[in-house]
């Protein structure tokens, strides 16, 4: 940064009432153009991710290779075990007895594949991140409670603080302000 | 307003008393923002530390003693450690059957329910680690269960359903504490966002990972949220079908079983589902969750109660007829004498609760009544427990030796060691309810008429 003590503006936060003006101002802000843009809602409204023309999440697929490392890991574990490190003859049985292997197996597939969907989705998240410029706005405490927000970034090439705003408040935001990082 | 009958056209609301976003919000995060701490809350939390120290003292003389300052002996080498194991992990299924199962199959009611069973899964969980970790007699080596390299080059036998236990109740605990998780984050969120003190602000917004509701973050959570359950749902009956391994694995008559996995997932769902009921009943009176926790979610678990009871019945007389149509007499005398031997109080103590005494469930003026629907759990509850003892000590205590038989007796440490654990579970929910939101404030949010983004539309209205 060249001026340190300059603000640099992130961008304009708008607030929404209802979960239906939310979805329809996204439809509005999507058609626009715009790239780097989110809603934020106290809680997941139905079919927000096509009004605002987000791909799917590509979630399942880390769930399914941690599910793959777990599984296949899990069962060569008690191979390598059995046949290699320790190899013990219990109840008669051969070495490689996979029935008996199959509880672990799961218990261990279904561990990795939890840590893959529950990791795997704080880090698309980006999160912890305990600060965000948008936390700086007062109104916006509300939207862990009753109010619904649109924010639009400044380093949006579509981002022209007049003509965006006057898009939200067609979108029919019913209060818009500036947000500074 | 009654909610247990369905409307005629659509559905009967979830949550009553015309609550909006914001007093849903102001409700259930109420008792965690008390400005003076209530006194009841206070002697609820004393006595839990009280029976805290007790099982701290009960453990500590074990470790010193050993384990034989229990009642066991041979030919019952394995009594109230393992039955209070199977009874705590057992209340703890049914948080996850409705925080999983009840979510796939888009039951919108457990909404209101799941963060509070949840936790109840967890807390039971974490009371039914204790046994399995002290039993072992000699507790410096426990690390012995785990795959771990060691200087002895020894690594564990996993043909043993007990090892398949340690690997199954260690995986329960760990995915059911992360999917508590992922469900608090926003709530934990809108605790930091109304947080005023300095101590809350920091401690809610840690936690709370900088969660700031936005879509693109909702669109991976919901993701996440779905997976754990699809995940959670064969987890939950894996579980017991583990622990029940434990004894149909064996080859003692009374144990060795087909029948016994589904038999003890029913039995685990039942009795979780009592215990949701008791608790639930006094948290909803205590904390004024009444709009939110409503009859119609009492009457569903009651049915629940109903189904997994006459499961749980129609296992027992199975179990009795194919011991009977075996032609084994050993198998035969151990059913014989689990009726009627020495420990016939135990068993018929646990048919009348279990078998008799829910299916008063049937009468809806049974069903949705609060009085009723206590007692009726709390004999659930007493029932599950003996069922687990009768199962493992009327299958032990008379072997192929008559000469070795006996009756077991509990010590004083065998009670306070179970005391002990209650003090676990219930100091856990002291905390719970003081410090984190008790209701799933989104998802409670999400199930209301007015969240959907159609809420207002004339035509196609589908709330």
């Amino acid at each position: 940064m060249s001026q340190p003590d300059e603000k640099k503006a992130f961008g304009l936060l708008a607030e929404f009432e209802t979960p239906k003006a939310l979805y329809l101002a996204c439809e509005k802000v999507r058609d626009a153009g715009y790239k780097k843009w989110d809603a934020h809602s106290p809680f997941p409204v139905h079919g927000l991710d096509k009004a605002m023309g987000l791909k799917p999440s590509v979630l399942p697929w880390i769930v399914a290779v941690m599910a793959v490392i777990g599984g296949v890991g899990g069962f060569f574990l008690q191979v390598w075990i059995n046949v290699s490190a320790y190899p013990q003859v219990i109840s008669a049985k051969p070495y490689v007895s996979w029935p008996a292997f199959v509880p672990v197996t799961f218990e261990l597939t279904v561990l990795l594949s939890a840590f893959g969907a529950v990791f795997g989705m704080f880090g698309l998240n980006k999160l912890p991140q305990l600060y965000h410029s948008l936390f700086e706005s007062d109104r916006f405490a509300r939207v862990t409670d009753d109010k619904f927000f649109i924010s639009i970034e400044a380093d949006d090439p579509q981002f022209g603080t007049q003509a965006t705003k006057e898009l939200l408040s067609q979108a029919g935001a019913v209060h818009i302000e500036e947000v500074q990082s | 307003m009654d909610n247990t009958i369905d409307p005629e056209v659509g559905r009967a609301p979830l949550v009553l008393g015309g609550e909006s976003f914001h007093s849903v919000t102001e409700t259930v995060c109420a008792p965690v923002e008390w400005k003076e701490t209530p006194k009841a809350w206070w002697a609820v939390l004393f006595l839990s530390s009280l029976l805290l120290g007790v099982l701290g003292v009960s453990i500590g003389y074990l470790f010193w003693e050993g384990v034989g300052i229990w009642g066991l002996s041979q030919p019952v080498s394995w009594a109230w450690d393992i039955t209070n194991f199977v009874f705590w992990v057992g209340i703890g299924h049914a948080g996850t059957l409705i925080s999983a199962i009840l979510f796939l199959f888009r039951q919108k009611w457990r909404t209101s329910v799941n963060r509070f069973a949840e936790a109840m899964t967890i807390f039971a969980v974490m009371c039914a680690g204790i046994y399995p970790a002290i039993h072992v007699g000699r507790v410096w080596l426990l690390y012995w269960v785990f795959p771990l390299p060691n200087q002895m080059d020894a690594w564990p036998n996993f043909r043993s359903p007990l090892l398949w236990d340690v690997f199954a109740v260690s995986t329960y605990l760990t995915v059911s504490a992360l999917f508590w998780y992922v469900g608090l984050v926003p709530d934990l969120a809108t605790l930091r966002d109304r947080a005023k003190g300095k101590i809350q602000k920091i401690a809610y917004g840690i936690a709370s990972l900088g969660w700031r509701g936005s879509n693109r973050h909702w669109q991976h959570y919901e993701k996440a949220y779905l997976i754990l359950a699809g995940l959670s749902t064969p987890l939950v009956l894996s579980v017991h079908t583990i622990v029940s391994f434990d004894f149909a694995v064996s080859q003692l008559p009374g144990w060795h079983t087909t029948i016994f996995p589904p038999y003890f997932v029913a039995g685990a769902i039942f009795s979780g589902f009592a215990m949701v009921i008791n608790l639930m009943i006094i948290a909803r009176w205590l904390f004024k969750l009444e709009n939110l926790v409503t009859m119609r979610h009492f009457e569903n678990m009651a049915k629940v109660i109903l189904l997994t009871g006459s499961i749980v019945g129609y296992a027992y007389a199975m179990e009795f007829f194919v011991a009977w149509y075996s032609n084994n007499p050993y198998e035969l005398f151990a059913f014989v004498n689990r009726m009627t031997g020495p420990y016939w109080w135990a068993y018929w103590s646990m048919v009348v609760c279990n078998v008799v005494i829910p299916q008063l469930f049937w009468f809806k003026k049974v069903r949705t009544s609060l009085f009723w629907l206590f007692v009726i759990s709390v004999f659930v509850n007493i029932g599950m427990w003996f069922e687990r003892f009768v199962i493992i000590v009327t299958s032990l205590h008379r072997d192929f030796l008559p000469s070795s038989w006996m009756y077991f007796r509990p010590t004083i440490w065998d009670i306070s060691t179970f005391l002990g654990t209650w003090g676990v579970f219930f100091f856990m929910f002291c905390l719970f309810v003081r410090f984190l939101p008790m209701v799933a404030i989104s998802e409670v949010k999400g199930v209301m008429p007015e969240a959907s983004p159609h809420h207002d539309d004339k035509e196609g209205a589908h709330a």
